[in-house]
């Protein structure tokens, strides 16, 4: 006799933390299994139930609510485990759990799930809270749904293709019979583009726009274009926006919320294979943030602004118990500061009028790099157009800046200590002020000049002309990569900031004004770790702005080894999760959330993981020095 | 709450006291007399999910060559408390049956005859309510082994999964309106019943999977469908 348990091993050896089992303690666990179903809307485990066992959700999906049984704590599904952090603390419920789809649940016994945690110390790492940090970006990705559910699993209907020479009306009437809002516009092309895919009918054609029902209403109605009239003279002309299929949902929401879309063709590889709708997206997902930033992109006053600002740590500190990725969760902080930028242009442009001439508002720094966090002030500057005249726009575009950094102060983002603003003329200027600016800085870099202007090496445009901002930098990019004396001015700059280790790998404590013993995480981690990252950066001629996006493009050069890029981004992920959380905690404790951690405070493995991140950035930055030296200076620097 | 209607053929308990009477073999009487309570609620049934494999569908030709049992209750099912047995077939084993369940006949090369595993068999179904997906196969070729290794009559009721949804889909109003306008009847087979309850899908074809895949159907079944307090006795057949 014997039993065949293989669908539920193998199921669940494809899933964290099983698949670090050998065979025979899986084994072990799936000989522990029981089955039971439930349908949507049951509940699996109520408040205060006594807890013998750990379960796995084999299909399906669960939500976990808060003690008051009505907040969200968390999503779950095919392959997650919920319940293993009650058993561990007192073997009661704690988080309510009910099937939100119809669920296959397998139970595993206490006994069982303790016995196997005993004998796999892999297995305990995951599960053992004490223990989670080493794992903690991984578990991180499994339990935010919105991170695991792929833009692909979101498709509910193919796309309407149509070629561009089709009739408005013809296309509209496609739309209608298939019920969709929006029609992708393809043109012949040549099968050796970049961009050709094979249509229906295999014909090599590319995307070249979209056409949306909202086009239909306002531009076929409202500027009455004859019915008869093709696509390609109404469609969206400008580059298209497209997401993969294997992003993430919350990936593509993000995208549509950045380029203030509504509609966001999913392509597999060039195919076309399915649009997403905002309205769809948001409605799959109003608990966190994404909601907030398309709020801040319709709200119609400033005092709607300066209100909606309020949310911004409410949601930052749900996003934090909802275990989101520390790189989500400063993306999404930043594209929230910058959809406050962006919106309170277009206010300004309300109130003083539409611009003299094209400009753009840039923001520099952590927000360039989709870096911020919680206390984060503002850094931005404008680029105009170079037919600005001072004598003629000179006092709009003060207003304008003045409006919109003082607003942004009322919403939370202090001012700049070092005056890089908007408002300060210094950093007003047309384009090629700006290209002067950075060709001096790059062509004669004294230290003390760019201990100033590093900042400016992070940009990105938050409203108005795009293009500008992408020519300085590829301006930087070119230029930077090609004069040593610049990197190794850059790399001196990086090494300013040296992390809080002493001799025998000690943390070197600082006293802050409560007399804790304290170390700032931001200006002795994760600042110098993105400034050596950046110098690297800028060797290679990434035009990439976030430090991990770096990393990814300093990986395909021969500057550093993999070991070490391994290494670096484990740090920034590490010290970017701590700083987030420490800063969380504060604010649900109502506290000022600062950066400074206190060592005496963290557990023996949490020690080990924070001394081991600021190893590597003592490393890298010896590393820096040696890679980029100071021609000259050398043995005043050695 | 939906309820099956009752069907208007001889009772079970008349033809089980009877047969209880006649016995001869005491396995099979106490297996007959344990069986549960027609009005024992479900939630409170002991069932065994029981699948086999066949050379064939005529009982009277063909052969069993596998067997799986899985034990649940309507709150739980315990795949590690089941069994599985691979039987040796006394007619051999043909060709066309081998592709249909991947067993080869290596594999059944030291298999036994069903009559020495009879007894396990036997005691794993007794004192709970057996539950297949379509019944007319599992009876009628349990029966025929039993007959022909013990020389005794095996008959009782069982809950059958499939006919649960034959019930639901094929003879409903709506399933005979959909008949009537010519679009395909519901499929009643496991795996497509299993689908409508998002359950997921499941390497078939194999007794002791299949054994499983019919107690968790029959899970979701009961949740959709039926109230935890029905008595066993008006689903079974």
């Amino acid at each position: 006799m014997s039993i065949e348990l293989y669908e539920i091993e193998q199921h669940m050896a494809r899933f964290e933390p099983f698949s670090r089992l050998p065979a025979p303690l899986l084994q072990a666990v799936a000989n522990a299994v029981e089955i039971s179903y439930f349908k949507a809307g049951e509940q699996i485990l109520t408040r205060d139930q006594p807890l013998e066992h750990v379960c796995y959700i084999r299909s399906g999906a669960v939500e976990l609510y808060q003690r008051d049984g009505t907040t969200l704590f968390n999503r779950l599904g095919e392959g997650d485990l919920f319940g293993y952090t009650d058993l561990a603390r007192k073997r009661a419920v704690r988080y309510p759990v009910t099937a939100i789809e119809d669920s296959l649940i397998y139970y595993i016994d206490a006994a069982t799930f303790e016995q196997v945690a005993d004998e796999c110390e892999e297995f305990a790492e995951f599960v053992d809270v004490s223990g989670r940090l080493k794992h903690v970006f991984e578990q991180q990705r499994q339990s935010s749904p919105l991170l695991s559910t792929k833009a692909r699993q979101l498709v509910q209907m193919k796309p309407l293709l149509a070629t561009a020479s089709m009739s408005l009306s013809e296309a509209a009437s496609m739309m209608q019979e298939q019920h969709v809002t929006c029609v992708l516009v393809t043109e012949p092309c040549d099968s050796t583009l970049p961009l050709a895919f094979l249509d229906d009918e295999d014909h090599p054609v590319m995307l070249v726009g979209i056409v949306t029902d909202r086009d239909m209403c306002t531009r076929v109605v409202a500027e009455a274009i004859s019915p008869q009239a093709s696509l390609r003279e109404i469609m969206t002309s400008r580059r298209i926006i497209t997401t993969q299929a294997s992003d993430s949902a919350y990936e593509a929401m993000l995208k549509m919320l950045d380029e203030r879309i509504q509609h966001l063709p999913i392509l597999n590889g060039k195919r076309p294979i399915g649009v997403l709708q905002l309205a769809d997206l948001l409605r799959f997902e109003t608990s966190n943030n994404l909601f907030l930033i398309n709020t801040i992109l319709r709200q119609p006053s400033t005092e709607g602004l300066v209100r909606l600002s309020q949310d911004v740590r409410r949601d930052f500190v749900s996003m934090v118990e909802q275990q989101s990725g520390s790189d989500m969760i400063s993306r999404a902080l930043s594209l929230t500061g910058r959809a406050f930028v962006h919106r309170l242009c277009e206010l300004a442009e309300e109130q003083f009028g539409p611009p003299p001439v094209p400009y753009a508002m840039m923001v520099l720094g952590s927000m360039a790099r989709e870096e911020v966090t919680i206390t984060s002030d503002q850094d931005n500057a404008l680029i105009i157009a170079d037919s600005y005249q001072e004598s003629l726009h000179g006092d709009y575009f003060k207003q304008l800046a003045e409006f919109v950094t003082d607003h942004m102060a009322e919403c939370g983002y202090a001012y700049c200590s070092g005056e890089i603003m908007a408002s300060n003329a210094k950093w007003r200027q047309p384009l090629s002020v700006w290209r002067h600016y950075f060709s001096d800085w790059i062509a004669t870099p004294t230290p003390e000049h760019l201990l100033e202007s590093s900042i400016f090496f992070d940009l990105a445009c938050a409203h108005g002309e795009e293009s500008f901002v992408q020519e300085l930098r590829e301006l930087i990019a070119q230029q930077a990569s090609s004069n040593p004396r610049f990197l190794a001015a850059m790399a001196r700059n990086a090494n300013n900031r040296t992390p809080p280790l002493g001799f025998f790998r000690t943390f070197v404590m600082e006293q802050d004004g409560a007399e804790r013993r304290s170390i700032n995480l931001k200006r002795r981690g994760t600042a110098p770790l993105s400034d050596v990252i950046r110098v690297h950066a800028l060797a290679c001629g990434s035009t990439q702005q976030s430090t991990l996006g770096r990393l990814d493009d300093i990986a395909h050069t021969q500057l550093v080894t993999a070991e070490m890029i391994k290494r670096l981004r484990y740090a920034f992920e590490y010290l970017s999760t701590l700083r987030i959380n420490h800063q969380a905690a504060a604010i649900s404790q109502g506290e000022a959330p600062d950066n400074s951690v206190e060592p005496d405070t963290f557990s023996r493995s949490e020690r080990h993981h924070l001394r081991e991140a600021f190893e590597t950035l003592r490393d890298a930055q010896k590393f820096l020095g040696f890679r980029y030296p100071l021609k000259g200076n050398r043995e005043r620097h050695s | 709450m939906k309820r099956v209607r009752q069907h208007k053929t001889p009772s079970w308990s008349d033809y089980l006291t009877a047969r209880i009477a006649q016995c001869q073999h005491p396995r099979i009487a106490s297996l007959l007399s344990q069986l549960p309570d027609p009005a024992t609620p479900l939630a409170e049934t002991p069932m065994v999910a029981m699948d086999f494999e066949t050379t064939g569908l005529d009982a009277n030709h063909n052969d069993i060559i596998s067997i799986g049992l899985v034990p649940f209750s309507l709150d739980r099912i315990q795949p590690a408390a089941g069994n599985y047995w691979l039987l040796a077939p006394p007619s051999g084993l043909k060709r066309s049956s081998v592709t249909f369940h991947r067993i080869t006949h290596s594999e059944l090369e030291d298999a036994p005859d069903l009559a020495l595993v009879l007894d396990d068999i036997l005691n794993a179904l007794t004192g709970r309510l057996v539950v297949v997906h379509y019944r007319q196969l599992e009876r009628s070729f349990l029966h025929n082994a039993v007959r022909d290794r013990l020389g005794e009559q095996l008959l009782f009721p069982m809950l059958d999964t499939m006919s649960i949804e034959a019930h639901l889909h094929r003879q409903s109003w709506w399933a005979r309106l959909r008949r009537w306008s010519g679009r395909p009847a519901t499929s009643i087979r496991l795996h497509e019943s299993r689908q409508r309850y998002h359950l997921p899908p499941y390497t078939g074809h194999h007794a002791y999977v299949d054994a499983l895949a019919t107690a968790e159907l029959l899970q979701a079944q009961i949740r959709y469908h039926f109230s935890p307090e029905l008595p066993c006795g008006e689903l079974w057949r």
